[in-house]
């Protein structure tokens, strides 16, 4: 879900929604890992082998990738790529724009192909895009901790918190 | 734009370090690379040229605890200071939750400086945002070297709209987390207010 102010909340149910779509997505693929990440560098879920990857760094390289990829693609005249192969000795990586915010990524070798790998991500790129205009259409009503929950709780920062937070 | 994972109860925003050319914002990201405690922080990566000039960006995960059971984590991202790499400047600034302005005190540098913060502002610009509206601080930094500005005339140049300042010398780690808990604050602050808190 998506603030006003742009900022976006991931409930439990939603992560896990999207971790299960991963998981599906990895199976089919016969791929290594797949995760999702904003178009900032953050990830939002990530399944399969992806807790032996270093996905911090990976996720903000990918999204740097995807956005210089993007800037390539206005100055030939495209509105945009919609996907990026990276192919190394033993294994490779595709990554692929889901929706206008969110990048997928997905680590694979040669026990699978870029063709099977981008024929799944369509179909997974199409049930996270879906995934997502849901969670906006149920924001009000859900089940789990809602925004109001959220918002008390950071009400109840005070200054002191964010001070004795940042001993640095 | 923050990231709020509810379900891992984590918050992850975004710190920019601007600045003209040779200005300290890589010297800042390694100072807090090598004083931070391992545990608090990922890898440093650098996407440099061979002259060790910032390319595209440099990007350092940081964890600086937690607040009421949130696990709180900063990303910190360099832009390239040269004139001509405006493009990648705007795609890293995209999505800042706050930026820190270093500023190369010497006084060959302070034409390289208002250039630089007139590129902020019109890069935020584009982007519908505007400086007065981000958390920013500025960062005076090479307060060390003998020909500097004088910090007020820095000021009445620069900080435009009273933004927490520091002098800073980043090859010593002066002044770098001090920056850096400034910044972390406001961002904070900001965050919470957004949050209706």
């Amino acid at each position: 879900m998506e603030t006003s102010a742009g900022d976006l909340i991931l409930f439990a149910r939603e992560e896990q929604r999207l971790v299960a779509l991963l998981e599906r997505l990895c199976q089919e693929a016969k791929a290594h890992a797949a995760f999702l990440i904003d178009r900032n560098g953050r990830l939002i879920a990530g399944s399969g082998r992806a807790a032996d990857l270093d996905t911090t760094s990976l996720a903000s390289l990918a999204a740097g990738g995807m956005a210089a990829t993007g800037g390539m693609a206005q100055l030939v005249g495209e509105r945009g790529f919609t996907g990026l192969v990276l192919e190394g000795d033993r294994s490779h990586l595709y990554l692929a724009i889901v929706t206008d915010g969110l990048i997928l990524v997905v680590h694979f070798d040669r026990t699978s192909s870029v063709g099977l790998v981008r024929f799944r991500v369509k179909g997974a790129s199409d049930e996270i895009g879906r995934a997502f205009a849901a969670m906006a259409e149920q924001s009000p009503a859900r089940a789990d901790a809602g925004p109001t929950e959220l918002q008390a709780q950071f009400a109840q920062i005070t200054d002191e918190d964010i001070e004795n937070l940042l001993s640095i | 734009m923050s990231f709020i994972n509810y379900a891992a109860r984590e918050i992850n925003c975004k710190l920019v370090y601007y600045g003209p050319g040779l200005c300290g914002k890589t010297t800042n990201l390694q100072q807090i690379y090598a004083r931070i405690e391992p545990a608090a922080r990922g890898k440093l990566i650098s996407l440099s040229t061979e002259a060790e000039r910032t390319l595209f960006f440099d990007f350092l995960p940081l964890d600086l605890g937690t607040i009421r059971g949130f696990k709180t984590r900063f990303h910190l991202y360099t832009v390239p200071g040269q004139v001509f790499y405006d493009a990648s400047r705007k795609l890293i600034l995209k999505g800042a939750d706050g930026v820190v302005f270093v500023a190369d005190s010497q006084i060959e540098r302070m034409e390289s400086n208002l250039e630089s913060w007139e590129n902020l502002e019109g890069n935020l610009n584009e982007q519908g945002q505007t400086l007065k509206a981000l958390p920013h601080v500025i960062q005076y930094n090479k307060r060390d070297l003998p020909n500097v500005v004088a910090v007020d005339e820095m000021q009445a140049a620069l900080n435009e709209h009273s933004a927490p300042w520091f002098e800073a010398c980043a090859t010593r780690g002066v002044g770098v987390f001090e920056t850096l808990k400034a910044s972390a604050k406001l961002v904070l602050t900001d965050l919470k207010k957004k949050m209706g808190g």
